[in-house]
């Protein structure tokens, strides 16, 4: 066993890694259940935003910070641009995981093409940067990261429950027709929460470049990890993604510490079996 | 065997003694490895489509049934000395238990379709992954099988490996080939379009689901084995990558994954564009171009390569022959069937529909059916609140009640879509509840939907085959059609036998629901509301079918709002209100009865 700091530590590691999978999950969750669209080129877009993060600062010598707010709106146009194909063609759930695993295939190549397969490390004085909490090692990246997850996942929140674009946005996944018949225009507000969904991976993207090594190949290893938070956390239930981040980051590092790093994937995705199979009365 | 399959046959049979001839020629072994992938794929993708492809259960785990096959193959050869053709049953064996495993828990629980159990397959493979990872089978440093003896089936090792792969792939097409046209692929076809409908008609839903998984995991276990010797060395991270299912999904899409021969092209077609592009940074691009290709196919191609082919071949081959049939969407029903021609004709090894034994005259006969307090609740709902009735032999009865008051509800008890949570139902003294929809259907109660639930691929000919095939008399699947086609002229759509029901008017639906419901051949047949949305001379049409079928001994319990139809064709009226009978007895009777005019008018009419 072993010793309370030492768990102690890794709940508090696990606590901010879980931030950064909420992060990377918002997007999803939230195309899943408000536009019913399973777009796996989130995962993929927070890579592209992660290594132009890293183009801008290495080459560019732009903060990090301004980078990503350059990246931003460029994400929004590219999410509004690939929900105007979902809907020019009519895209359903299942097609679009198809489509979206196209574009998630392309942006890898594109990125192999122009950045090769190499590691690459973005090294900012930031990333040394931590503080003491009595005995704990708390690192200011990634609790940043984690403060960032937890203040969109709450705006995001109040936005769809306070807004009308967020009631409107909830009334049309339920049911289309009826929302439309009452005046709600779906699309325009389809394509918003598109562009924002997009925007949100440019953030998690800002912050992965600043925090791991960056390979294209890696963006499939944060797949099964997102999916199982998406799931645990309910759709489009942005403040249920955040804490199933934070829950599946602890139990992850926990297990690391107290088992075997290898046994890590174990945790989560037994935990997603488990809620798939014994959950009752989910969608 | 039809021309179509002997086709087929030779087909197949031509194209696998011309393809192992390929090694005695001396092709270098340079194409041969790359044919050997061709099969490889061709074989995983059209295994997929077993379950995923034909009953709609798309699964992302078939990584996680290919990987059991390379470490079954890889412990045993490597670490137990078996020799790499004995161990591929057992890897066939361990994939296939593993599956059903999974199935075993899975498919029971009836939310889980969809991209539910896409995410559930992910995730099982990843598990599976990690435990490999951590424990002897692999431990982490990857298995090397370099040294394990190859049998001797040519000269050369690739010549070898070449055929193996061959074997397999036609094994697999083939197996595809049977399987789509038996009962077994009928019945996952029609699982893919609506599975409690599927169950309901008499497919055994749990057991075709487990069997499709079981053989597609055996086949992807088989292919796992052989490539673990092909690449001689392997890990797993290579293993369970995310590229094994995603392609295979992608192949099948790509050729069409409800085809036989659907998955084979798709998985040919990528191969080959994947191996164009090797070396470099081309083989990058590549990459993006095969997949920028593939989002063009699925967004517009959707039905997948092979599907689009044959409708193209089909249209011309159509515009080519003289005189085509025109559809006689608009001829009205009265005129199409003879309603009081001579009655349908049986196929001869399936003997005569039972000869009616009725009670015209109101009196209920020997019951057929009997419900005895029957209780169903949905959450805080008491849906159903002890009913109790008989039909009996023969006897036309109709079951009356404002929206709400249990009537579709029962219907669904009886015909075992859902569970009673108390009472007794039975069919000719054979208890019928507890047992699940299939094999209800198969003693003999069938039933219509007030909205009609066509399977939406399938021909009104193999909508109405479907239930002959599942239904009291199990029979195959030629006689069936044969079958069907009767059912189809009795109801008067024997011209729209080809169409889709997509194709298919409001009316002609609820005669295809009827046909359905006929050829089973129940000894008690449930309609719900087959008059409602048909103008009068459709609903004079029907009202005529309905006293024809029970003019065959068929019983029918009927649901109906249309009060003209009721009186005019029941023998008895029951009239539930809340959950609960209230009234029962002859049509005249029953009407006047002041509860039953109240719950109907509301109490100031009752007076």
């Amino acid at each position: 066993m072993p010793s309370l700091t030492l768990l102690g530590q890794s709940v508090v590691s696990g606590l901010l890694a879980g931030g950064l999978y909420a992060l990377l999950a918002l997007g999803l969750s939230l195309s899943w259940g408000l536009l019913r669209l399973v777009n796996l080129g989130y995962f993929a877009l927070a890579f592209l935003g992660a290594y132009l993060t890293y183009q801008l600062g290495t080459v560019g010598g732009l903060a990090p910070w301004t980078a990503v707010l350059l990246i931003l709106p460029l994400f929004f146009v590219l999410g509004v641009g690939l929900h105007a194909v979902f809907t020019w063609f009519r895209v359903r759930e299942f097609t679009s995981l198809l489509v979206t695993f196209g574009v998630t295939v392309i942006i890898e190549s594109l990125i192999q093409w122009y950045w090769t397969a190499d590691f690459r490390r973005y090294e900012t004085p930031y990333a040394s940067l931590s503080f003491r909490l009595g005995p704990l090692f708390v690192p200011a990246l990634e609790l940043l990261a984690c403060l960032t997850a937890a203040a969109l996942a709450l705006g995001t929140w109040a936005w769809l429950r306070f807004t009308y674009v967020g009631k409107a946005l909830r009334a049309s996944a339920e049911d289309p027709a009826i929302a439309a018949a009452f005046g709600v225009n779906h699309r325009a507000q389809a394509f918003l929460l598109s562009g924002v969904a997009a925007a949100y991976a440019a953030v998690a993207g800002g912050y992965i470049a600043l925090i791991s090594t960056l390979a294209p190949s890696q963006m499939w290893a944060w797949l099964g990890v997102v999916f199982a938070v998406v799931i645990i956390g309910g759709l489009a239930n942005p403040i249920g993604a955040l804490g199933a981040g934070l829950l599946i980051g602890v139990s992850e590092s926990v297990t690391m510490a107290v088992v075997a790093p290898a046994w890590a994937p174990l945790v989560s995705f037994s935990i997603l079996i488990g809620l798939l199979v014994l959950r009752p009365g989910r969608a | 065997m039809s021309g179509h399959s002997r086709r087929v046959a030779v087909g197949l049979v031509a194209a696998g003694l011309a393809l192992s001839a390929l090694p005695a020629l001396g092709v270098p072994a340079f194409y041969e490895s790359f044919l050997f992938l061709v099969f490889f794929w061709v074989s995983l993708a059209t295994s997929w489509s077993f379950l995923s492809g034909y009953a709609g259960y798309f699964s992302f785990g078939h990584g996680a049934f290919f990987g059991a096959g390379v470490y079954t193959t890889a412990t045993l050869t490597a670490g137990f000395a078996v020799p790499f053709l004995a161990s591929l049953p057992a890897a066939a064996a361990v994939s296939a238990l593993l599956a059903v495993g999974i199935g075993a828990v899975v498919f029971r629980v009836r939310r889980l379709r969809g991209e539910l159990f896409g995410l559930l397959t992910i995730a099982i493979t990843f598990v599976l992954a990690t435990i490999v990872l951590n424990t002897k089978i692999d431990g982490g440093p990857g298995v090397y099988l370099s040294a394990v003896p190859l049998p001797r089936l040519v000269a050369s090792p690739t010549g070898t490996m070449y055929l193996l792969g061959l074997g397999l792939a036609l094994l697999s097409v083939t197996t595809a080939y049977a399987v789509t046209r038996s009962r077994l692929g009928l019945g996952l076809f029609a699982i893919h379009d609506d599975e409690d409908v599927a169950e309901v008609k008499g497919v055994p839903t749990f057991r075709y689901k487990l069997a499709a998984f079981a053989l597609s995991a055996a086949v992807a276990g088989v292919a796992g084995g052989i490539y673990a010797v092909y690449v001689s060395y392997v890990t797993v991270g290579e293993t369970f990558a995310i590229t094994v299912p995603l392609y295979v999904v992608l192949m099948s899409i790509l050729g069409g994954a409800r085809h036989w021969l659907g998955p084979a092209v798709g998985a040919a077609i990528i191969t080959a564009s994947l191996y164009a592009f090797t070396g470099g940074n081309t083989a990058v691009l590549g990459r993006a171009v095969v997949a920028l290709g593939l989002i063009l196919v699925i967004l517009l191609l959707p039905d997948g390569i092979v599907v689009a082919l044959l409708a193209r071949g089909g249209a011309w081959r159509r515009r080519g022959a003289a005189a085509p049939t025109v559809p006689s969407r608009d001829v009205p029903i009265a005129t199409a069937h003879p309603l009081l021609a001579a009655p349908v004709a049986a196929s001869p090894d399936r003997g005569p529909v039972p000869a009616p034994t009725s009670a015209h005259d109101g009196a209920p006969a020997a019951a057929v059916l009997v419900c005895e307090d029957v209780w169903r609740a949905f959450g805080g709902i008491q849906a159903l609140r002890g009913v109790g009735l008989s039909l009996g032999r023969g006897e036309i009865v109709g079951l009356v009640g404002p929206n709400g008051s249990g009537k579709t509800t029962l219907i669904n008890v009886i015909s075992g879509h859902y569970a009673a949570d108390r009472g007794r139902i039975a069919l000719d003294g054979a208890p019928l509840t507890g047992r699940p929809a299939h094999a209800i259907a198969r003693l003999g109660v069938a039933r219509t939907y007030q909205i009609p639930r066509p399977f939406g691929h399938l021909s009104a000919l193999d909508n109405v085959a479907l239930a002959a095939t599942f239904g009291t008399v199990p029979c195959a699947l030629v006689a069936a059609r044969a079958e069907a086609r009767a059912w189809l002229d009795f109801t008067g759509l024997g011209r729209r036998a080809m169409a889709l029901p997509g194709e298919l008017n409001l009316h002609e639906r609820k005669f295809l629901e009827l046909a359905r419901a006929l050829a089973a051949r129940p000894r008690v047949i449930l309609l719900d509301e087959v008059l409602s949305g048909l103008n009068s001379a459709e609903m004079g049409s029907a009202i005529g079918l309905i006293r024809e079928i029970r003019g065959r001994g068929t019983t029918i319990l009927f649901v109906e709002h249309v009060m003209r139809a009721v009186l005019e064709l029941s023998d008895r009226i029951v009239v539930l209100n809340e959950g609960e009978v209230i009234a029962a007895g002859r049509p005249g009777e029953v009407m006047r009865d002041p509860h039953v005019v109240q719950v109907y008018l509301g109490k100031t009419h009752a007076a």
